[in-house]
């Protein structure tokens, strides 16, 4: 969901808690290790999707938030993802994988909604030690856990013996370090960097873990359920922007990626509405491990809450800039992963997707400038990247590598 | 083949894309934009022509042979006109969008069309030369000798500096193309059409690199001394510039630090 991130000073007024972006990640489930994937894929939808994604923070100043889906699922769960894709595509007809992936499809989505209304719900009712706590969990498990799992896999892949103690230092100081970022101060750009990097860990266990027609069709999915529940009045997304606005708080600074923000130290008395629970935290994100898709779009975000005495001494903060949604991100990531995994690989049917979702993106941004209010970012991108993924697949790889092995320049 | 021959066909084909991305378009986001926006369209031109090719040879029944050649022939000349069909379209739509820039951002001052010329055509090139290259690229990582079986050897070295030239002379193309849509004036157009396909027809003669590659250096030149003229260069300009007179020039670059 893109959100408008207004500029007008007068009612900004952010106290530093308030400027900084945590980052909900979802909480991954463990997933089984041992199970092996298309590590090169991984890998290199891995560096590709971060790659993408930092295109993606050189946005101009838009408004752009972006729901993020993902919900974490009870820790008393099950650890994989196979809990919620039971159906299995290793059928003998065209139709029955079909069938298949579309039930995959409705379940994980059934999932995403019900975890989404969760949120609402809690929020609604001023949970805001629970969902803290929950955004909490998610993150510890998603930048040690799938740290840990990812690492392991990339080590495996390229034969690379590293010992335990290299090891717990490297994930200890990467797990700390982006808690803070995350959760409490950090400069602008490492949060950044932190936030892209779970997204693209929580898209790689997409990637690895999801059969592969049911993920094109949950892509398509995902992306009909944001419109609908961005943009229809009685959906979950727009009932938090709504709740949220009412109350006059800031949406969901975490799980949100911010591209740009100017803060200004102020002394301050911490801000009452900010007390307690973190600023809205919305966190459709990941909590599941590998499956719930929150709400992929996120409703506006909203200028952060006045200053609450008039002795602050707080300088206003003027945010501006584009927020997105960490969901979206990992919608994109997956929608890249996949083309890089399974594309045969060839290059260039990843490239046309990156180009593909960026040229979405900035119409989506384009679309915002215009509307001025939360608009849900996955469709337009999602919408282009599956049209150039088949296409390209199918009509230009043939074509660049006839021209290609004959050495024609077009 | 193996990592020296991938990086250094990589860094042949792409550094001067990349130097000229760094330094000209990464700090400015508008920039970013519509480079992508010009890669789009650039993809977009070939997805059109990859449509082209593949019905034309659905039509002639899927045959091996020569008649696999011409139509491979035709699949590039047609792709050609395509892309620069797609080129003015680009041109059209960027008329338009410097209109609806100034609405939205009022204090900026938009981008002139020169620079968003010479931005597209770096699109063009870079998405042109990335999608020409990169499997080629890809493949030069693993373990092989080059023209064991007495194809030339110097495959990856030639489709390195090719690609390198037809991204530069892509940018080239866009400030001509831009410049003489911009003065209406139509023979520039039709100059860079007719060495775009003067460039790839000379592909053709492959693997005689030395004609190809040679002559597509040379019109690359040529080209690139024209699109100097045509973006406000002169003799006077160059001279200051070599001999650190310009003042102008200076002074932007002690500003911007």
């Amino acid at each position: 969901m893109l959100t408008f991130m207004a500029s007008d000073s007068e009612e900004d007024a952010c106290n530093e808690r308030t400027s900084l972006m945590s980052a909900e990640s979802p909480v991954p489930r463990s997933c089984q290790e041992g199970r092996q994937g298309p590590e090169d894929g991984e890998d290199a939808a891995q560096w590709r999707s971060q790659g993408r994604e930092e295109d993606q923070e050189e946005d101009p100043d838009r408004y752009v938030c972006s729901g993020v889906p993902g919900r974490l699922p009870g820790l008393e769960e099950e650890l994989t993802l196979n809990i919620y894709t039971p159906f299995t595509e290793d059928t003998p007809s065209v139709g029955q994988r079909l069938l298949n992936s579309v039930l995959n499809t409705l379940i994980m989505l059934s999932v995403i909604v019900v975890m989404t209304i969760f949120l609402v719900v809690l929020y609604k009712y001023r949970c805001y030690k629970f969902i803290h706590g929950w955004l909490i969990m998610s993150s510890l498990m998603l930048l040690f856990l799938f740290t840990y799992i990812y690492l392991g896999e990339v080590l495996k892949t390229y034969n690379v013996a590293m010992d335990y103690p290299t090891l717990f230092l490297v994930v200890w100081n990467f797990g700390a370090v982006g808690m803070v970022c995350i959760h409490w101060k950090g400069p602008l750009v490492l949060q950044q960097a932190y936030l892209i990097m779970i997204s693209a860990l929580m898209a790689l266990v997409f990637i690895k873990y999801l059969p592969e027609w049911s993920a094109w069709v949950i892509l398509g999915a995902i992306s009909v359920y944001d419109l609908m529940a961005v943009l229809c009045p009685k959906g979950p997304l727009r009932m938090l922007v709504e709740t949220a606005q009412e109350r006059n708080e800031p949406i969901f600074p975490a799980l949100i990626y911010s591209s740009a923000m100017v803060w200004t130290v102020g002394m301050a008395k911490p801000d009452p509405s900010s007390q307690g629970a973190l600023q809205l935290p919305y966190d459709p994100e990941m909590e599941d491990s590998c499956d719930s898709l929150g709400e992929p779009s996120y409703p506006e975000v909203l200028e952060p809450p006045l200053p609450g005495s008039p002795g602050e001494e707080l300088e206003e903060e003027e945010e501006r800039g584009v927020k997105l949604g960490l969901g979206d991100f990992i919608f994109y990531s997956v929608l890249v992963g996949k083309a890089a995994a399974t594309g045969s690989g060839d290059w260039n049917t990843t490239l046309a997707c990156f180009v593909a979702i960026l040229i979405g993106l900035c119409l989506t941004l384009l679309l915002l400038a215009v509307f001025k209010k939360a608009l849900p970012a996955l469709p337009i991108s999602i919408a282009f990247g599956l049209i150039f993924y088949f296409s390209t697949d199918n009509l230009v790889r043939p074509f660049m590598d006839t021209l290609a092995s004959h050495q024609l320049h077009i | 083949m193996t990592a020296a021959v991938f990086f250094g066909c990589a860094f042949i084909a792409f550094g001067p894309a990349l130097a000229l991305y760094i330094f000209t378009i990464a700090t400015d986001p508008l920039r970013i934009i519509f480079l992508i926006v010009g890669a789009f369209f650039w993809l977009i031109s070939l997805l059109l022509s990859s449509f082209v090719w593949f019905v034309a040879r659905a039509i002639t029944g899927n045959r091996d042979g020569p008649i696999e050649k011409y139509l491979l022939i035709f699949g590039v000349l047609v792709s050609v006109l395509i892309q620069e069909m797609f080129r003015f379209a680009y041109y059209r739509l960027l008329k338009k969008a410097n209109e609806g820039l100034k609405t939205i951002n009022p204090d900026e001052p938009a981008p002139s069309m020169r620079l968003l010329a010479y931005v597209s055509g770096l699109g063009f090139g870079i998405m042109s030369g990335v999608f020409s290259f990169v499997n080629t690229l890809s493949d030069s990582l693993g373990p092989g000798t080059v023209g064991i079986h007495g194809d030339s050897p110097y495959f990856f070295l030639n489709s390195a500096f090719m690609t390198q030239v037809i991204i530069l002379l892509h940018m080239f193309w866009g400030i001509i193309f831009f410049d003489g849509c911009e003065k209406k004036n139509w023979y520039p157009l039709l100059a860079v059409i007719l060495t775009h396909l003067l460039v790839s027809a000379l592909t053709f003669l492959n693997p005689q690199y030395e004609i190809s590659l040679v002559s597509a250096y040379m019109i690359m030149v040529l080209t690139g001394i024209w699109a100097f003229f045509v973006a406000g260069g002169s003799r006077r300009s160059l001279k200051r510039y070599l001999l650190c007179q310009d003042k102008n020039f200076l002074l932007y670059s002690q500003r911007s630090r």
